[in-house]
């Protein structure tokens, strides 16, 4: 009952972040910084966010190692995906 | 006999640490691993698109972010009530676990439904009167894709979750049940987090 009641709240605080950054995002997008700097900003907020829900809601950072190699296994093909794009990205 | 299964108890020595305590939740993790490379492969594309494009309007002037950072909200918040469902149905709490995976649904529900208003309003109004019109506006295509990749996906989520709902309250799912619908909703609102910032905010 005390771990529940633990990870309940925890789940608040995750809650709590998740909008807080949120919030961030959005303000961010006001201030009128040079664009590459305001693109770094949003893509590591966002990606904090991801990656907050896949370790405390979806658990994984309770579980064992397979299903972590299983979820990291479609970002490290999209980088890959992005890196054999620049070819066509960038034409010499 | 009791000596020797308290000796053993808590043991098992076939387990290797890489096989998961459930294959119903190996399986979904797999199924979410192929649905993130759809995802991946749409959102490169877009971003190559975009990038290659000699003109891209302002997504926030065109599409507006009020309405969608509250969509956002919805998600982040049906996500919280989800979890929430899960611990009151493994502590056994059936009436909290109807009202929170209730909620979850209504939640989804609603997004949908907010959605569809901005659908309509972009679609009816907004596009035409700034000539992007959809299939022949690399901007108002991707947009309509994306979004609507992920529309689906919360259709597919809202009836499922329901389906969970129905399930467990006729007694033939169990919370592992619960747990693996979970994943599927959190990732649903994990890829949402991601297209928000990269369709709207960016």
């Amino acid at each position: 009952m005390a771990t529940t009641a633990h990870s309940q709240h925890n789940y608040i605080k995750i809650f709590i972040i998740l909008s807080v950054l949120t919030v961030i995002e959005i303000g961010v997008t006001f201030l009128g910084l040079p664009k590459m700097l305001i693109a770094t900003m949003l893509i590591t907020l966002a990606v904090w966010k991801a990656a907050l829900v896949a370790m405390h809601f979806m658990h994984l950072k309770l579980e064992k190692k397979t299903l972590s190699i299983v979820a990291i296994i479609p970002f490290i093909l999209c980088v890959f995906l992005i890196l054999m794009l620049l070819p066509d990205i960038y034409p010499r | 006999m009791s000596e020797a299964v308290a000796v053993h108890g808590g043991v098992e020595p076939a387990e290797t640490p890489l096989t998961p305590e459930s294959w119903g939740k190996l399986g979904m993790w797999l199924f979410l691993a192929g649905d993130a490379m759809s995802f991946g492969g749409l959102i490169v594309g877009y971003g190559i698109l975009r990038h290659a494009s000699k003109t891209w309007p302002v997504p926030a002037q065109v599409l507006g972010i009020n309405l969608t950072a509250f969509m956002t909200f919805l998600l982040i918040v049906s996500s919280v009530w989800m979890v929430l469902a899960l611990a009151a149905i493994q502590e056994g709490n059936k009436a909290r676990f109807n009202k929170f995976l209730g909620l979850t649904i209504l939640g989804g529900a609603m997004f949908l439904g907010c959605q569809a208003y901005e659908w309509n309003h972009l679609l009816g109004h907004r596009l035409p009167e700034l000539k992007l019109f959809f299939s022949t506006d690399l901007f108002a295509t991707t947009f309509f894709v994306l979004t609507g990749f992920h529309g689906m996906h919360v259709t597919g989520g809202v009836i499922y979750n329901s389906c969970v709902l129905a399930a467990v309250n006729r007694g033939r799912y169990q919370a592992k049940h619960v747990e693996i619908a979970g994943l599927y909703w959190h990732f649903v609102d994990l890829v949402w987090i991601l297209i928000f910032t990269f369709v709207y905010l960016l």
